[in-house]
C-alpha cells in the first residue's frame, strides 16, 4: 500500500515542479481570450468572432464567463473582447469599465435590443386592451398569487440585473409587486409552467432571445422611454418620480475590447472594428441553436458559410 | 409544580430569558431588535455596525498592489502561481482531449480509458467494479451526441490537477498539524470555517488574485477540497499506536524515516479515505467552479439550464453522477486493497495487472489505426435521450402542477409566511442570549462565548435581516428533512437489502448536481419559498437518513439481546431501546443536514429567494470580494453555531448513555 502512496507523492511532486517551471515560460499575450456566456446568440457569435480571428492567423481561446463580471475582467486584461454588450443589461457595467480606461467602446452593431415586461399572447383573451400597460394594470388581480396580498405578480430578472421594475411599478402607481427570479432559467421555468396550464403570467424578457421562437407573446407598451425619464423626476406622467416610462425600445448592442487589444493583436483589432452584426444575423445565430437544435460549433460554421461575403469583407480589414 | 420545574429546568433556563426579551420588544427602541448602523468608517457608508466589508476590501486593495521585497506585487505572485497551474492544465488537457499537436500525438482514445477501467476494476476488486468503470466510459462515449464525452474529458483534466494538488496540500498541512500543536490549534478553526463557507463567497477573491478560466476553477476547487484531507491525515497520524512508534525508534529511524516509513504507512487507511474525500469534493465543485470559468460538464450544465433545456442538463447530470460514483468506488477499493504477495513465474504471471494494462494500451492504439470508432465514436452513431427526458419532466411537472398548487398555497399562507414573520420578529439581543444560554448549559462558559460571538458577528455585519430569512428557510427544511429522513432511516435499517437500496439512492442524490432540481421545483411550485425549500429538502435529507441508519445499525449486540430476553416487542425495542441509543448519532445527522441545507440554500438563490444568497449573487456580479466573503462568513457562522451546540449536545447524550467517558 505504501507503494501507492509513494507513487502518488512522486506524481504530485512532478506536477508541482512542472507548475513551477511553467511560471518561468508563461506568456499570456499570445492568445485572444473570448468569453462565452449563457445565451445562444452570444455563444455562437463568440465562436464566429473566434473563427474569423483564426482565419486571420490569430490564436483564440474561449472562456466561460459571467456576463456581468466580464467587464471587470476585460478592464484587467484577462479578457480581450466582448462582442455582445447589451445596453439594458450591461450598459452600467460596461460604462464603468470604459471609465476605468481599461476598455474601449469599439463599435455599435446595427442590431438593436429590447428588454421589457412580456406576456404570452393567450392572455389577451382574458385581459382586453393589451399590450397597453394600463390594460395590464386593470387586470392585475388575474396575476395575483397566494403570497402577493392581492397584487399582481411580475416575474422580474435577478436583482443584480439592476432593472428598475419596482421603481417603475411605484412611479406608475401599478397594482403589481415585483418578484425577482434568481436566474434566467427560473423565469423560463415560470413561463413554461404557466403556458402549459394556460395561466396568466407576465415576465421580464428581451429580444433577440430564444423565447420569441418558442412561445408567442408581446412586450407590454409602457410610456415611451426618454433619457430624461431616468434622470429628471418631473418628466413623464408622474411628476414626482423617476422611471415612469418603459425601457428603451431600441437599445444598443456594442463591441468592447481591452485597451491593449490593438497593440497585442492589430489584425484582430482591425477585424473587430468592422465586424458589425445586424438584427437578422443575431436572430439567425440564436435560431440555429434554439430552433434547429444545432450544437454551438456547428452553428458557428454554418453562420460563416452562409455569410461568406460579410466574412470576406471583415477579413479584408486585416490586410 | 416543583417536579415540573426540576424536570424541565434546562428548557426553562434557556426559554424564559429568551421569551422575556422577545416579549418586551414593543417597549424597546428599534436598535433592540434590528442591529443598529454605526458611524465606524463613515456615517451612512456601511450597512452594519462594524465595517467588516470595507476592511476586507481595503485588505484586497492593499494586497493587489503590495510589493514583496519591492520586487513583485502579491498579485503578481498569485498570478504566476495560476500560470503554473495553467501549464499543468495544458498538459492534462492535451492527454485527455486536445492531443499534443506539436508531437503529433492524439488524445487518449475512449477505448483505452474503457479498457483500463475494466482492467483496473478487476485488479482492485472484481468484475462488479470493472463493470461499473466500463459502463461509465461507455455511457460517456455513447451518449455524446451533445458532446458529453469532450466535456467529461475537460472536467477530468481539471480534476486530474486539482485532486492531486488538494491531496498534497491537505497532506502537508495535516503532517505539520499533527506534529506541531500550535499550528494545529491555529489551523483547526480555519478548517471549520472553510468547510462551512459557501463556495460563492470566495470565488470573487479567487478571480481577483488568480484570474479566470480553468486555472481559477482549480484554485477554488482546492480551497474547497483540501480540508477533509488535512483532518483525516491528522486523525490517522494521531491514531498511530505507541507500540509502532517505539518499534520505529528501536530500529533507529531518523525523524524523516519515522514519518515516511513508519507513521504515514500506518496511517494509510485514513489517508486513503482522505484522498477519496478529496476526489468527491472536487466533483462536487464541478458546477460551481464554472462560475469563474472552469470548462467542462458544469459550465454546459448551467448554460443548458439557463435556456430551459432540462433534458440535456439532466443527461449531463447523469454523466457527473457516473463519474463521481466510479471514482468513488475505485478510490475506496484502492484504499482497501491489501498489498499482494509477489507471484512466481515469468513477467506476465508476476505482474498480471501491469502486463494487461500494457496490452490494453497497445491494443487500443492499434485499434485507433484500424477504425475511427476506437478513438471517438463518430457523432452520427452517438445518441441522446434528452428529448425523451425533456418530455418526461414536462409531463410530470404539468400533470402535478394543479394538484400541488393547492398544497403550495396552503403551505405558503398557513405555514411558511407566519413562520417567516416569526423569525423576522426575533430581536438580535434575544437570539444572542438564546444561543449563549444553550451553550452555557451544554458546555459552560467557553462554548457560550464562542457561539455568542458568532451570532454577534452576523448582527454586526449588517446582514441580520437577510440572515434571519436564511435561518427560517434552513429551519423549516430541517424539520421536513427530519420528518422524511428519520422514518426512512428506520425503515432502511431493518435489513441489509433495504440499507443498500437506500444508501445507493443517497449516493446518487448526493452526487447529482443539485442545480438541476431547481427548475423542476419552479415548474411545480412557481418562484416561491416552497420551491426553494423543496429543492433544499431533496438534497439535505441525505445525511439525516444516513446517520439514522448508521446509529440504528451500530447498537451493541448485547444490548439488543438483553432487550429480547427481557421480552421487548418489536415496537418497544425500537422506541425504548434503539432510538434512545441512536439519538446521539441522529443529532449528528441533523447537524450534517443543517450544513447541507446551508449549502443548498445558497444555490436555491437561483430560484429567487430574498435572503443571504441574493446578496451573495449581487456581490458576485459586482465583483465585491469583501461583501462576498463577509456574507459567506455569516452563513458559515450560522452553521458553526448550530454545529457547536449540536455536537456538544450529542456528546452529552453519549456520556449519559455511557458510550464515551
Amino acid at each position: 500500500m505504501f507503494k501507492y502512496l509513494n507513487k502518488i507523492i512522486v506524481t504530485i511532486s512532478v506536477m508541482v515542479s512542472l507548475s513551477i517551471s511553467g511560471v518561468a515560460n508563461a506568456n499570456s499575450s499570445g492568445t485572444i481570450m473570448i468569453p462565452t456566456h449563457n445565451w445562444s446568440s452570444q455563444l455562437v457569435g463568440a465562436e464566429v468572432v473566434g473563427k474569423v480571428f483564426e482565419m486571420a492567423g490569430e490564436k483564440v481561446e474561449y472562456v466561460p464567463f459571467d456576463s456581468q463580471t466580464v467587464y471587470q475582467a476585460m478592464a484587467d486584461g484577462d479578457i480581450d473582447i466582448v462582442h455582445e454588450v447589451w445596453e439594458g443589461a450591461f450598459g452600467a457595467s460596461f460604462d464603468a469599465s470604459v471609465a476605468t480606461g481599461g476598455v474601449i467602446d469599439l463599435l455599435t452593431h446595427d442590431a438593436v435590443t429590447r428588454e421589457e415586461w412580456w406576456y404570452p399572447v393567450y392572455i389577451e383573451e382574458t385581459c382586453p386592451g393589451l399590450p397597453d400597460w394600463e390594460a395590464l394594470n386593470a387586470c392585475a388581480d388575474q396575476f395575483a398569487r397566494a403570497d402577493s396580498g392581492g397584487k399582481g405578480v411580475f416575474i422580474g430578472g435577478p436583482v443584480d440585473w439592476l432593472k428598475h421594475d419596482a421603481e417603475k411599478v411605484e412611479a406608475l402607481g401599478m397594482n403589481f409587486m415585483v418578484k425577482n427570479a434568481g436566474s434566467a432559467g427560473a423565469i423560463w421555468a415560470e413561463l413554461d409552467a404557466a403556458v402549459a396550464q394556460n395561466k396568466p403570467v407576465v415576465i421580464f424578457n428581451w429580444s433577440p432571445n430564444f423565447i420569441g421562437a418558442k412561445y408567442e407573446g408581446k412586450f407590454i407598451e409602457f410610456p415611451t422611454h426618454d433619457p430624461a425619464c431616468t434622470k429628471d423626476a418631473s418628466w413623464g406622467i408622474n411628476p414626482n418620480a423617476l422611471y415612469d416610462c418603459g425601457n428603451p425600445a431600441n437599445g444598443y448592442l456594442k463591441t468592447g475590447v481591452n485597451v491593449d487589444f490593438e497593440k497585442n493583436h492589430p489584425k484582430a483589432f482591425a477585424i473587430a472594428s468592422v465586424m458589425n452584426f445586424s438584427g437578422p444575423m443575431i436572430d439567425k445565430m440564436a435560431n440555429y441553436v434554439d430552433t434547429d437544435g444545432m450544437e454551438i460549433s456547428a452553428a458557428a460554421d454554418r453562420f460563416i458559410e452562409e455569410h461568406q461575403d460579410s466574412v470576406n469583407s471583415w477579413l479584408a480589414a486585416a490586410n | 409544580m416543583n417536579r415540573f420545574f426540576s424536570k424541565y429546568k434546562n428548557f426553562l433556563f434557556v426559554l424564559v430569558p429568551f421569551g422575556f426579551l422577545w416579549a418586551i420588544k414593543p417597549l424597546m427602541p428599534s436598535w433592540f431588535f434590528i442591529p443598529p448602523k454605526s458611524c465606524l468608517g463613515g456615517c451612512g457608508s456601511i450597512e452594519g455596525m462594524i465595517p467588516f466589508v470595507g476592511w476586507i476590501n481595503a485588505g484586497i486593495k492593499f494586497l493587489k498592489s503590495y510589493e514583496i521585497f519591492g520586487l513583485f506585487t502579491f498579485r503578481e505572485l498569485t498570478r504566476s502561481i495560476s500560470k503554473g497551474i495553467d501549464s499543468v492544465l495544458n498538459f492534462t488537457e492535451a492527454i485527455f482531449y486536445n492531443g499534443f499537436e506539436n508531437l503529433g500525438i492524439e488524445p487518449l482514445p475512449w477505448i483505452m480509458l474503457f479498457g483500463l477501467a475494466i482492467v483496473y476494476g478487476l485488479y482492485l476488486r472484481g468484475w462488479r467494479l470493472a463493470l461499473l468503470g466500463g459502463a461509465c466510459f461507455f455511457y460517456l462515449a455513447l451518449f455524446s451526441l451533445r458532446g458529453i464525452y469532450e466535456l467529461s474529458m475537460e472536467t477530468l483534466s481539471a480534476i486530474a490537477v486539482s485532486a492531486p494538488l488538494s491531496a498534497l496540500i491537505g497532506l502537508l498541512f495535516g503532517i505539520v498539524a499533527a506534529k506541531r500543536k500550535r499550528f494545529h490549534d491555529a489551523l483547526w478553526p480555519v478548517l471549520n470555517v472553510l468547510q462551512s463557507l459557501p463556495h460563492f463567497s470566495y470565488l470573487i477573491i479567487v478571480a481577483i488574485f488568480f484570474g479566470v478560466g480553468s486555472k481559477a476553477g482549480v484554485i477554488a476547487t482546492i480551497i474547497f477540497a483540501f480540508p477533509p484531507m488535512t483532518r483525516l491525515t491528522i486523525l490517522g497520524l494521531k491514531g498511530v499506536s505507541q507500540e509502532i512508534k517505539e518499534a520505529g525508534i528501536m530500529a533507529g529511524c531518523s525523524k524523516w524515516q519515522m514519518l515516511f516509513k513508519v507513521e504515514i504507512p500506518s496511517a494509510r487507511s485514513s489517508i486513503m479515505l482522505g484522498i477519496n474525500q478529496v476526489i468527491m469534493q472536487c466533483l462536487a465543485m464541478v458546477v460551481i467552479a464554472s462560475f469563474i470559468g472552469q470548462k467542462g460538464l458544469g459550465h454546459d450544465l448551467l448554460a443548458r439550464l439557463q435556456n430551459l433545456r432540462l433534458g440535456q442538463a439532466f443527461e449531463i447530470g447523469v454523466a457527473v453522477v457516473f463519474i463521481a460514483i466510479t471514482l468513488d468506488r475505485f478510490s475506496q477499493a484502492m484504499a482497501l486493497k491489501e498489498p499482494e504477495r509477489l507471484k512466481e513465474g515469468n513477467f506476465f504471471k508476476r505482474h498480471p495487472f501491469i502486463s494487461s494494462s500494457i496490452l490494453v494500451i497497445l491494443g487500443s492504439v492499434i485499434l485507433t489505426f484500424i477504425t475511427p470508432f476506437a478513438s471517438r465514436i463518430p457523432t452520427e452513431y452517438t445518441i441522446s435521450i434528452s428529448g425523451q427526458l425533456n418530455s418526461m419532466i414536462k409531463f410530470i411537472t404539468t400533470s402535478l402542477f394543479n394538484p400541488l398548487g393547492a398544497f403550495r398555497d396552503f403551505m405558503l399562507v398557513y405555514i411558511l409566511m407566519p413562520t417567516k414573520a416569526a423569525f423576522q420578529s426575533l430581536p438580535w439581543i434575544a437570539v444572542i442570549a438564546f444561543v449563549g444560554l444553550i451553550g452555557y448549559r451544554l458546555g459552560k462558559l467557553r462554548l457560550a462565548i464562542t457561539v455568542m460571538l458568532f451570532v454577534f458577528f452576523i448582527a454586526a455585519s449588517g446582514y441580520w435581516v437577510r440572515a434571519l430569512i436564511t435561518l427560517y428557510m434552513v429551519c423549516v427544511s430541517l424539520v421536513i428533512c427530519a420528518l422524511i429522513g428519520i422514518p426512512l432511516g428506520i425503515w432502511a435499517s431493518k435489513n441489509d437489502k433495504r440499507t443498500k437500496i437506500v444508501q445507493n439512492i443517497c449516493d446518487t442524490f448526493q452526487t447529482f448536481p443539485s442545480f438541476i432540481y431547481l427548475l423542476p421545483a419552479v415548474m411545480l411550485f412557481q418562484i416561491s419559498d416552497v420551491s426553494a425549500i423543496f429543492a433544499i429538502v431533496i438534497y439535505s435529507s441525505i445525511p439525516i437518513t444516513r446517520y439514522t441508519i448508521f446509529g440504528l445499525r451500530n447498537i451493541p449486540n448485547h444490548i439488543i439481546e438483553a432487550s429480547i430476553t427481557s421480552g421487548c416487542t418489536e415496537r418497544q425495542m425500537l422506541w425504548k431501546v434503539k432510538m434512545p441509543l441512536a439519538f446521539p448519532e441522529i443529532l449528528l445527522g441533523l447537524n450534517q443536514t443543517l450544513m447541507f441545507a446551508l449549502f443548498m440554500v445558497m444555490i436555491a438563490g437561483f430560484i429567487g429567494t430574498v435572503d443571504l444568497s441574493q446578496e451573495i449573487f449581487r456581490a458576485l456580479t459586482f465583483a465585491d470580494g469583501g461583501k462576498g466573503l463577509i456574507i459567506g462568513l455569516c452563513v458559515a457562522f450560522i452553521g458553526l453555531t448550530a454545529d457547536r451546540l449540536l455536537v456538544a449536545w450529542s456528546d452529552m447524550q453519549k456520556k449519559k448513555l455511557g458510550f464515551i467517558s
